[in-house]
């Protein structure tokens, strides 16, 4: 089977502290690492390559330094990486970033399967992997738990469960197809010695504007239609009432607070 | 300190590390509580390509030697040493084959217990013959192209899980300790059962049960070496796996003493964290220089035993010996300086305390290896 | 990058860019910050600059449609069991203001089959139209017909707004949509607003693991698609007087080509956790310290007669299942009640409960952010006040 695994580089948002007294998040020291929902998507793509044979291409957008999560991924195990780097890229939101992946994955060329974790710890949107599956005019299916039967001849058909609200639906789709995955689907390994000394010095493709087959008008800022107004960390004041005392007064207060609210 | 590692060294220990603390350490409290055998987390580790780090390359190993092998059972131990052994004592089985295999039998088995597929076992002990190993009674009779092997190992690390053990057994009981021999034996072989599972002070994650033979026939070709060397090819394998021990009680002692300070720097007591009290500075300081000191034994032993040096008994002996006693000693402390805490199951270090006391005991008695180290002091000459 | 834009004779060099930028986009030279390769002008630094020298450059650009063309506001109304999922009455709720706030009307669209009496039950939570596909291929949600029938519905009517419910349905239905649209997508939102000079629709939502807010809009493309979180918009009172009109989708064969089968659907075992649908919940966090203490969240809850729920941590310690996490990646709830016991108040974890009318924070430390964003604060160890709690309650004090 060939196999792209779409991965991104994201800063680890769970070790993200906030600077109470600015009120701005603290970036400082927060080590960046991949995906952690591409990790799974990743380990299954190694685990159908493990039943069926065949090679797993690595695809990643963004700036120089992502080439690190990408040799990281590689000492996983996996064939080859792609890095989509060029400044014309910059400043993508969902649309312009799921193009030109969907480009970068025409290059690498023919595919049965194209995997992406369910969403980016950073972003959290969970669209550019649809987003990638529109542009290629293929089929998707998201939250993807497990994959329950492969059928490679002709007519080529995939048969997987997805988690969704109360329980799994089993979706049958051909291929090729675009699976979107989430957590339970498998444990990702760690790195083995051989593929992790052979990721020291693999050779990473790294394509650019040029070598893509695509409209410039699509990329980046321009191909981005939401344009983000403003960031800022949440401040809650609701300037709420505490009650103070041993913890028997405090219990009765709060007791007689919510019965004259009615609540109890 | 700095040990000069080489990059594959580093990525050895590096692997090994995220190995033990993102795999091992979530579980490694129940393992020890139900006594379950590791086979998830041996999976795992087979997909990192560790499982073969000892055995050379023409094996589909990695051929790092003993080195590699002691970096990987240290960084486990320093987690769990009960699963850390659960991969050692596959080491120990396999090193008969590589020190006296002939290239079948080595073809035959040694690339699948280094993709990890396969686990060994080393069946040495019985329960007349501990320390005084050459008192065999398991019989090993020829029968045509067979041996027939008759009677019953104790105390066996990876009974019922490994696939291939390396055993002892008598053929020619007039020759006395002349008269031994090593055979491989497959699990599932007829006539080979296992006893029960023992219920074990500490490394209950690892599998101990005894083995029992009621003639069962093993092929001719499974002879190790000749018939008569049965017990040079033991205390051969002895010596090439004794730096393994010291580098599960290496692992142990550092474990506990990470844990120890990591208490001491937050327990705070009289006002202030306790590791301000030169009491426990004291404490600290005695258990990370012996540690450190033991650390540089085995790995020296190590490296000597890779380079292909001959005479490894007394080395073997001493980096056993002296790291197994420090890892009880550091372990004692670390629930000392954790005072009741160290005590309740809560905290990890009364089961690193419990871990450590085996490697005081196998692969060879702490007062074996005296008695061999003494025995290479008597035999060498004096060069002044 | 031109698009990003340094005041040089404001900036004090203090580094709160560098500090705030969450891409490492930013470097200090010669005293003053360049903005590297990764940056992709999300405009934190700009929001951290405290003398305001940092301008990121919304290029205007030009609308890439006739904006004035597009009109109204779209609800998906996603259906589950032959029901409308709760979130579309809360979408119909929120998109009544924003038609009313703009003279538009409000329409949800129907895509399934026998959804009978559903157009009426929409009308009478706020819709002023309701369009209707209704054909047996669509009786089951595949995203391929139904954003071919909306692609199609869209080019037809041409909405301004299409709000989705963020469920699993809308999460993989609206991106589609969004690329075969060209237009642009916000996920997961909390907020919705029109702005007053551009007529956008202003989109509030939580990003970087919910540590911050995103404002985002779509400037030049229509519609302007948004998924919402289920829990934080409020349904209006159904009305069973108002009117609308419904109007059946033509829908070609060329509509409904599908790659996908749905072959069934197993219900999850466990305890089934309505939290959303509670108007009391008592929830627990690191702060009880042991799985013993968690008892007494439930014990309260159970004498409160409401629903158990979580913080992340409790849940990681393994006091509680997932089910019952509330927050960035658990559930978002907005009961009546809210008593968070031993609950620090984490971003992550208040994104998924600050919409309770009424919260009580139980935290021994006062600086707690929980102690912001509470009705009412005890400060003390929160084993022993729910102890006191539950003595009180039980002797009927």
């Amino acid at each position: 089977m060939q196999i792209v695994v779409c991965i991104k580089q994201v800063p680890d948002t769970a070790e993200v502290k906030i600077d109470r007294e600015t009120n701005t998040l603290i970036r400082e020291g927060v080590p960046s690492i991949i995906n952690p929902f591409d990790l799974h998507a990743v380990e299954e793509a190694l685990l159908l390559r493990e039943r069926f044979g065949g090679s797993v291409t690595l695809l990643s957008m963004g700036p120089p330094q992502v080439e690190a999560a990408l040799r990281e991924a590689l000492s996983l195990g996996v064939d080859q990486a792609v890095l989509l780097s060029d400044r014309a890229f910059a400043g993508a939101d969902t649309l312009a970033t799921s193009y030109t992946l969907a480009a970068g994955i025409r290059k690498i060329g023919a595919f049965d399967l194209i995997l992406c974790g369910k969403q980016a710890i950073d972003g959290d949107t969970a669209q550019v992997g649809p987003e990638i599956a529109e542009w290629l005019d293929i089929p998707h299916l998201t939250y993807v738990s497990s994959i329950d039967e492969i059928i490679l001849a002709e007519p080529a058909k995939i048969t997987v469960s997805r988690l969704i609200e109360g329980g799994y639906e089993q979706v049958r789709a051909s291929l090729p197809v675009l699976l979107t995955v989430v957590r339970e689907l498998n444990e990702p390994r760690l790195p083995s010695f051989r593929a992790s000394l052979r990721a020291r010095t693999q050779a990473i493709a790294a394509w650019g504007v040029a070598d893509l087959d695509v409209d410039p008008e699509r990329l980046g800022i321009s191909g981005s239609p939401t344009r983000v107004n403003r960031i800022f960390v949440p401040e809650y004041d609701r300037q709420g009432q505490v009650f103070t005392g041993s913890p028997e007064d405090q219990a009765k207060a709060l007791v007689v607070a919510l019965r004259s609210a009615r609540l109890i | 300190m700095n040990y000069f590692l080489t990059a594959e060294q580093k990525l050895i220990q590096q692997i090994t590390r995220r190995f033990a603390r993102e795999r091992v350490a979530p579980v490694a409290a129940e393992l020890d509580e139900k006594g379950e055998f590791p086979r998830k987390l041996l999976g795992v580790l087979a997909k990192t390509d560790l499982c073969g780090v000892s055995i050379p390359e023409a094996y589909g190993g990695l051929g790092e030697g003993i080195f590699g092998f002691c970096l990987v059972v240290e960084e486990i131990s320093r987690v769990d040493s009960g699963v850390a052994i659960c991969f050692a004592a596959t080491g120990l089985g396999t090193i008969p084959l590589l020190l006296f295999g002939t290239e079948e039998q080595k073809q035959q088995y040694l690339p699948d217990v280094a993709a990890g597929k396969k686990l060994g076992a080393f069946a040495l002990t019985e329960a007349n013959a501990g320390s005084d190993s050459s008192a065999q009674e398991t019989t090993a009779v020829r029968d045509g192209d067979y041996y027939v092997l008759n009677g019953t190992k104790q105390w066996i690390t990876n009974g019922r899980e490994a696939d291939i053990y390396t055993v002892i057994a008598v053929t020619n009981k007039a020759k006395g300790a002349r008269g031994i021999s090593a055979f491989i034996v497959e699990k599932g072989t007829p006539g080979f059962s296992f006893g029960k599972k023992e219920q074990k002070m500490g490394i209950r994650a690892s599998s101990t049960t005894g083995l029992i033979f009621n003639n069962c026939r093993v092929p001719g070709a499974n002879l190790l070496a000749r018939e008569g060397m049965g017990l040079i090819v033991a205390l051969k394998t002895l010596d090439k796996s004794r730096p393994g021990v010291g580098a599960q009680a290496v692992g142990i002692a550092q474990g506990a003493l990470d844990q120890a300070i990591k208490f001491a720097r937050q327990r705070v007591q009289f006002g202030q964290p306790i590791i301000q009290f030169q009491a426990i500075q004291h404490m600290l300081a005695d258990m990370a220089t012996q540690t450190e000191a033991a650390r540089a034994l085995v790995y020296s032993v190590a490296r000597t035993i890779d380079s292909g040096t001959k005479e490894i008994s007394k080395a073997s002996a001493m980096a056993k010996m002296f790291a197994s006693d420090v890892a009880m000693r550091v372990t004692t402390d670390a629930v000392q300086v954790m005072g009741g805490a160290g005590y309740m199951k809560e905290y990890p270090v009364e089961k690193m305390m419990r871990d450590a006391k085996i490697t005081q005991i196998y692969e060879g008695t702490n007062q074996i290896q005296r008695s061999v180290i003494a025995s290479e002091l008597i035999k060498e000459r004096d060069e002044w | 990058m031109s698009q990003i834009k340094l005041v040089s004779d404001r900036c004090t060099g203090c580094g709160e860019c560098i500090a705030a930028c969450l891409y490492n986009a930013v470097t200090m030279e010669n005293g003053l910050p360049i903005f590297g390769d990764a940056c992709n002008l999300c405009g934190a630094c700009a929001e951290a600059c405290p003398s305001g020298a940092i301008e990121v450059l919304a290029t205007a650009g030009k609308p890439a449609v006739d904006k004035t063309s597009y009109r109204d506001i779209w609800v998906f109304g996603e259906t589950r069991d032959g029901q409308p999922a709760k979130v579309v009455l809360q979408l119909l709720g929120a998109g009544r203001s924003l038609a009313d706030q703009t003279g538009q009307k409000l329409c949800a669209v129907l895509i399934g089959d026998n959804l009978g009496g559903l157009p009426e039950l929409l009308i009478a939570h706020g819709a002023d139209r309701v369009l209707l596909g209704e054909q047996p291929a669509l009786a089951a949600f595949r995203d391929e017909p139904y954003t071919a029938v909306l692609a199609s519905a869209v080019n037809q009517y041409r909405p301004s707004i299409i709000l989705f419910g963020a469920t699993a349905a809308g999460r993989s239905l609206a991106p589609r949509l969004a690329a075969r649209l060209r237009t642009g997508l916000t996920a997961d939102c909390t907020g919705l607003s029109i702005d007053r000079d551009s007529g956008d629709l202003l989109q509030t939502r939580p990003a970087f693991g919910g540590n911050i807010m995103a404002a985002i809009v779509t400037p030049n493309h229509r519609p302007q698609l948004a998924t919402v979180r289920p829990g934080v918009l409020k349904p209006l009172q159904c009305d069973k007087l108002r009117q609308g009109e419904v109007i059946r989708l033509a829908i070609g064969d060329d509509l409904l080509a599908a790659r996908t089968e749905v072959l069934g659907f197993t219900v999850a075992e466990g305890e089934a956790v309505n939290l959303e649908d509670a108007s009391i919940i008592v929830a627990g966090g690191r702060g009880l310290g042991s799985a013993e203490n968690f008892e007494l969240v439930k014990e309260l809850a159970s004498l409160l007669g409401g629903a158990v729920g979580a913080s992340r941590a409790a849940v990681d310690e393994g006091w509680i299942s997932y089910a019952h996490q509330v927050g960035q990646t658990g559930k978002t709830v907005s009961p009546r009640l809210f008593i968070a016991c031993g609950i620090s108040g984490a971003i992550q974890h208040l994104v998924g409960m600050q919409g309770s009318e009424i919260i009580v924070a139980i935290n021994k430390n006062p600086d707690a952010p929980i102690f912001k964003a509470a009705t009412y604060g005890l400060i003390g160890d929160a084993p022993t006040i729910l102890k006191e709690l539950i003595a009180q309650l039980q002797s009927g004090a």
